[in-house]
């Protein structure tokens, strides 16, 4: 039986009343399930419905409709089962009290996550360890930077040896090195057994630590499978990447018509744009990509092979 | 027991660490207690005085969690930690209690300020005649305030603007219990509105042990009262949480 089971889930905000009511559809119908110990990624771009599945996961928002389960409880119908035995990471600088020490958030989330009294002090001791904060816990949180306080939300989210572990973009923010250890700590915490739900914005993270990723856009699910799987829709393919130092008008609709050219995209980088022109198997389209910029300040062209960013790119775009 | 009183403990932390919220409570019931005293002297009767005394040292308890307590679940959602407390598996209410209870316990620093500042700056002393009556009148009223308080919190739970209930009722309540005036100087219809509220009945408490007379009652009905706030709070938190979920009005956006 999966871990975490979700059937057509559903969840629409309404706001404002009369004629000013408004919708919004966060999530639109989607499924998946994760088995015991397996590591799950949920990508998508910002409002793409990612936090809004996990809090109906964790109970903390009531699904519009649809069915969900977490350790075969349902979402709506048994939550404090589901409370007990699950934990909950996000990203950001909040989620703790600033005024008080790193020890006492943790001895007041050791309360509310009812870890035995006797056990407290040594697990807490224990998490302190993991995530490098021994040493530095009797200073308020106030005075953390956000890689410690990060840090110190997954010491919390984990004080109750949770089964299931979500965690809503925890890397945000963090430096690489920081980034780096949280993805080690990720990465042993699933080797010991325990199911991980992660979202992220950064690619080489889902690849390098999701068994399984389900790319979610505009409330949907759009693709889903392993990281080599999902490489392999764009793979057969290649990318040309084009530095220009200011686009032309209409350069962009102009490229996405030539033969062989599958999709075309703009990400903005310091102060050039970088054309992203992904291509059909065996197309060489990058003379006729520099022929539709003739006049622009171009820089540095490359060919190369298509990444998991790619594919995600492609597929929220589709 | 041991959740009550370890949150009791840190929200009491968190309340008392911030330098200016600090000297606002130092120096909020002086201002309340050096009204009531020059507004009271005025008169010649010392009796009104000296209950005057007992009562504005009480306002300061109420003002204390009235207004904090509004804001207390505002500020939860502002710091992201809402969520955490509805996520955690432990009964919702058993985590708001201990907030509002610290902040009655703030606000019994304001009793002990504005007898002394009445002692040593206007040279009214109080001559409490039952100690033990009063003491225990004392931390039931207390008790009984941060329970209503509770009931006031649990409101912005799903009401995100609701953090204004609190300031609405502060001086309503300062003259509805009796704090301020006797019970006897207000418009019948307004005391059946006095007996229900808990601070109406701790505060004769006070003022019956300081003079003498038997306070026993008084705390019975203050108590029960709180015992029923406290069962109100429990059913209405649960079910503002489940209106919570469905409104998503846990996070601030």
């Amino acid at each position: 039986m999966p871990v975490v089971d979700v059937q057509e889930l559903t969840r629409t905000f309404r706001s404002g009343r009369g004629l000013r009511r408004r919708e919004v559809h966060a999530v639109r119908g989607i499924s998946f399930s994760i088995e015991r110990g397996e590591l799950f990624g949920l990508l998508g771009p910002n409002g793409a419905g990612k936090t809004t599945t996990i809090k109906m996961l964790i109970t903390l928002l009531l699904p519009t409709s649809g069915r969900a389960t977490v350790l075969g409880h349902d979402v709506v119908e048994r939550p404090r089962e589901i409370r007990r035995r699950v934990g909950y990471v996000f990203g950001g600088d909040r989620g703790l009290y600033e005024r008080l020490s790193a020890l006492d958030n943790l001895r007041y989330f050791a309360e509310l996550y009812a870890v035995p009294a006797r056990e407290q002090r040594g697990r807490i001791a224990e998490l302190l360890d993991l995530v490098g904060l021994a040493g530095r816990e009797r200073e308020r949180v106030e005075s953390y930077s956000r890689g410690m306080r990060q840090r110190l939300h997954i010491a919390r989210g984990l004080l109750h040896r949770p089964e299931v572990l979500f965690l809503d973009e925890p890397s945000i923010g963090i430096d690489p090195v920081g980034a780096r250890e949280l993805r080690s700590t990720v990465k042993a915490l699933a080797e010991r057994g325990t199911t991980v739900l992660l979202t992220t914005h950064y690619m080489f993270e889902a690849d390098e630590l999701c068994d399984r990723i389900a790319v979610i856009a505009g409330g949907r699910i759009v693709a889903s499978g392993t990281p080599a799987q999902l490489k392999q829709r764009v793979s057969g393919g290649g990318v040309v990447e084009v530095e220009v130092f200011g686009i032309p008008d209409g350069v962009v609709g102009g490229v996405r018509t030539l033969p062989g050219v599958r999709t075309v995209s703009v990400e903005e980088r310091g102060q050039a744009q970088v054309l992203l022109v992904h291509t059909e198997p065996g197309a060489d389209v990058a003379q006729a990509v520099l022929g539709r910029l003739d006049g622009a300040r171009v820089g540095r062209v490359v060919t190369r092979e298509p990444t998991l960013e790619d594919a995600y790119v492609e597929l929220v775009r589709e | 027991m041991r959740l009550l009183a370890v949150g009791w403990w840190l929200q009491l932390k968190v309340r008392s660490r911030s330098r200016f919220d600090g000297l606002l409570g130092v120096l909020w019931p002086l201002f309340f207690s050096t009204t009531v005293f020059l507004m009271f002297r005025a008169g010649t009767q010392s009796a009104a005085l000296l209950s005057a005394a007992v009562g504005a040292s009480v306002m300061g308890v109420w003002s204390a969690t009235s207004t904090a307590a509004g804001g207390a679940l505002q500020q939860e959602r502002r710091q992201g930690t809402l969520e955490l407390l509805v996520a955690a598996p432990r009964p919702f209410p058993l985590l708001i209690l201990p907030v509002t209870l610290a902040m009655a316990t703030v606000g019994a620093y304001s009793m002990v300020a504005t007898l002394l500042w009445g002692r040593f700056v206007f040279g009214i002393g109080v001559t409490i005649h039952n100690p033990i009556a009063f003491l225990a009148a004392v931390v039931v009223t207390v008790v009984a305030i941060g329970v209503l308080g509770f009931l006031i919190a649990v409101c912005s739970v799903r009401y995100r603007a609701s953090w204004a209930l609190g300031n609405a009722l502060e001086m309503p309540v300062w003259l509805i219990c009796g704090f301020l005036v006797p019970l006897s100087a207000l418009p019948a219809w307004v005391r059946p509105i006095s007996w229900l509220l808990a601070p109406t009945w701790g505060m004769s408490a006070i003022r019956a042990a300081a003079e003498g007379r038997t306070a026993w009652l008084d705390l019975a009905a203050c108590l029960g009262l709180a015992a029923l706030y406290a069962a109100a709070g429990t059913v209405l938190a649960g079910r503002l949480v489940d209106s919570a979920r469905t409104h998503a009005t846990l996070a601030l956006t």
